[in-house]
């Protein structure tokens, strides 16, 4: 049973798309492996669901789970502050054991 | 004022823009098919700008629209305009609304963490015009956009691209935009510099302690429009501008005649007033204004026209009584619906809202004969520009109608004198009469005379009148009183005997 749960918005195959794509894979498979659900989601292809998440730019990252929801935009390639933003540095990832 | 042209025959194509007035101004709605950016203070009204051009596309033009939402949720956009009456909710049922939600979130402020691009905005308001067959876009606002994405270099080229796929999808955009003064620079964020080719500027100003709502189209590009500020109203049923309407009316002059009410009055102006005349009846109070605006109605009647009557200095009750008490049933006038009273106080709006209002009520009713009594009360709730403004536009109003109107004037002092209404509407009136005590061998006597008649002959003579049950009656002429149009018109000292005699009212004429 994963407990991350991501939704990861680009504009289709565009470098900046593949670079958060890219990120994000690398992160989790690092941080959270085994532990975490990432659905990536072409909003040019899918405009309604960009539409559903309130999403105006891309990439952007949806933390579903654990609540509370996170966003973080751009792609990702700041990667301390993706780590910040999903609680994955100090104190919380080191509870969870995941991180050195 | 305004640089009024032929019609413009090589600017653009032009999408009315469902805002009574502005059109006008405009001279034929906004450029079609391009972004016009709608800026102003808070409370200014942009909102509304923005969703009644969406609604009277869908309404009137069978035009579909795209509300993109920055501020609002598309739940208080909702609530807020239904109670102009504009049913978004069943628009979207129809398929004819549809909003694009770009409000902040309440997952806490985004993180921003590298490149990023409004691709997802665009595809979603590109999507919400295709399912719609949107012909009109509105972003409300673009501030609220900005302070989302903190304003950055990115942003900024980010919103060329939105404008760039409004432009290439060929809708016609209203952009808002937040403003921190009324005068000063056009917005806060300097948002012009990306829409630089339309620019609406919305005011809400305090003056004299009061609102006065204005607008003012900026530019336009490749577009003639009207310069300066025209005010604006907010009704029940949106926003209306007032233009300023050209008092060099090219329509043919009547040359037919209508009588004032009075017998002697009228053969005086030389057998009447013109149809589609303006008259000013200027007089202190207790002059006989209201008996000469009730004989001007009841003529109006008997002749089977349709009679509309703005009382601003008494009430519709009062009207009646003291129409009764000249002879005159305004009551059964009223019930068969050749006449109408509308009272209200000067105080509760704006003169803006009073035109407006005044117009709409003309609209509905449709008449032949105006008078307002007074239009002086209107004086007191605005800066004597602005009473300029509105005194010019209602006469033009009146005039374009065809409407044979008398409007009164409350002078200052009891002898004599002139208000500024009079400064003000002497050169948009065809007719002036004075209505003026008189001082003569030493008792106070009424006289009237016919200061001023456009296009005939008219009588210079100062005439007595008096009161009674059957209304108005004029008496001799004053052979040898002076300076009636000055304080304290008086009897010139080589007055014979005769002469005091003459002004009795009930005298026949010599």
């Amino acid at each position: 049973m994963p407990s991350f749960r991501f939704e990861l918005y680009v504009a289709g195959d565009a470098p900046r798309s593949r670079l958060a794509i890219r990120a994000l894979t690398d992160l989790c498979e690092e941080h959270l492996p085994g532990r975490y659900e990432l659905s990536v989601i072409d909003v040019t292809e899918h405009p309604e669901l960009a539409e559903r998440a309130h999403v105006l730019a891309t990439p952007t990252l949806l933390r579903l789970s654990p609540t509370p929801r996170v966003r973080i935009i751009g792609d990702l390639r700041l990667t301390a502050k993706v780590l910040a933003g999903l609680g994955l540095d100090g104190a919380t990832a080191n509870d969870d054991g995941e991180v050195p | 004022m305004s640089d009024r042209a032929a019609p413009d025959r090589t600017s653009a194509r032009r999408s009315p823009s469902g805002i009574p007035g502005l059109d006008l101004v405009t001279k034929g709605g906004l450029p079609a098919g391009r972004s016009v950016v709608v800026a102003g203070t808070s409370g200014s009204g942009k909102t509304v700008f923005a969703s009644q051009f969406l609604s009277a596309g869908i309404r009137d033009h069978d035009e579909p629209g795209v509300f993109v939402t920055c501020e609002e949720p598309p739940a208080g956009i909702r609530d807020n305009v239904a109670s102009f009456g504009w049913d978004v909710a069943r628009w979207e049922r129809d398929g004819a609304w549809r909003f694009v939600d770009a409000t902040r979130q309440l997952d806490g402020m985004p993180v921003h963490a590298g490149g990023y691009d409004l691709t997802a905005l665009l595809a979603r308001i590109e999507d919400a015009v295709a399912r719609v067959g949107a012909r009109r876009v509105v972003v409300d606002s673009l501030d609220a956009l900005f302070t989302q994405f903190a304003g950055d270099a990115t942003f900024r080229h980010e919103l060329h691209r939105v404008l760039g796929l409004l432009n290439s999808l060929g809708v016609t955009t209203v952009l808002t935009a937040e403003r921190d003064h009324d005068y000063g620079p056009n917005s806060r964020r300097g948002v012009e510099e990306f829409v630089a080719d339309n620019l609406i500027l919305l005011r809400n100003v305090l003056s004299s302690e009061r609102r006065r709502r204005s607008l003012e189209v900026v530019k336009f590009r490749g577009a003639t429009h009207d310069r300066g500020e025209f005010g604006f109203s907010i009704t029940p049923d949106g926003i209306s501008v007032i233009p300023h309407l050209d008092i060099r009316d090219d329509r043919a002059m009547s040359v037919e005649r209508a009588s004032l009410g009075n017998a002697d009055l009228d053969a005086m102006c030389g057998g009447g007033v013109f149809r589609d005349s303006v008259t000013l009846v200027s007089g202190a109070a207790g002059s006989g204004k209201t008996l000469l605006t009730a004989s001007f109605v009841a003529a109006g009647v008997a002749a089977g026209e349709r009679c509309l009557v703005f009382a601003f200095e008494e009430r519709r009750e009062q009207w009646h009584r003291n129409a009764q008490g000249w002879g005159f049933d305004f009551v059964r006038m009223e019930r068969d619906g050749l006449l109408d009273i509308v009272s209200d106080y000067p105080e509760v709006a704006t003169l803006e809202d009073h035109l407006v209002a005044i117009t709409s009520a003309i609209e509905a009713f449709g008449p032949q004969r105006v008078a307002v009594d007074s239009l002086s009360a209107l004086e007191r709730v605005a800066t004597p520009d602005a009473f300029r403004k509105f005194a010019v536009s209602l006469s033009a109003y009146l005039k374009h109608h065809g409407i044979t109107s008398l409007l009164t004037s409350t002078t200052p002092t009891f002898l004599g004198g002139a208000s500024h209404t009079e400064a003000h509407l002497s050169t948009v009136t065809d007719l002036i009469i004075l209505l003026r005590h008189v001082e003569v061998g030493g008792a106070l006597q009424r006289g009237l005379t016919v200061l001023k008649m456009r296009g005939s002959r008219h009588d210079h003579d100062v005439r007595a009148f008096s009161v009674d049950a059957h209304g108005m009656h004029l008496g001799a002429p004053y052979d040898r009183t002076f300076g009636l149009l000055e304080d304290g018109p008086s009897a010139h000292p080589r007055t014979t005997p005769d002469g005091s005699r003459a002004p009795e009212a009930d005298e026949p004429d010599p």
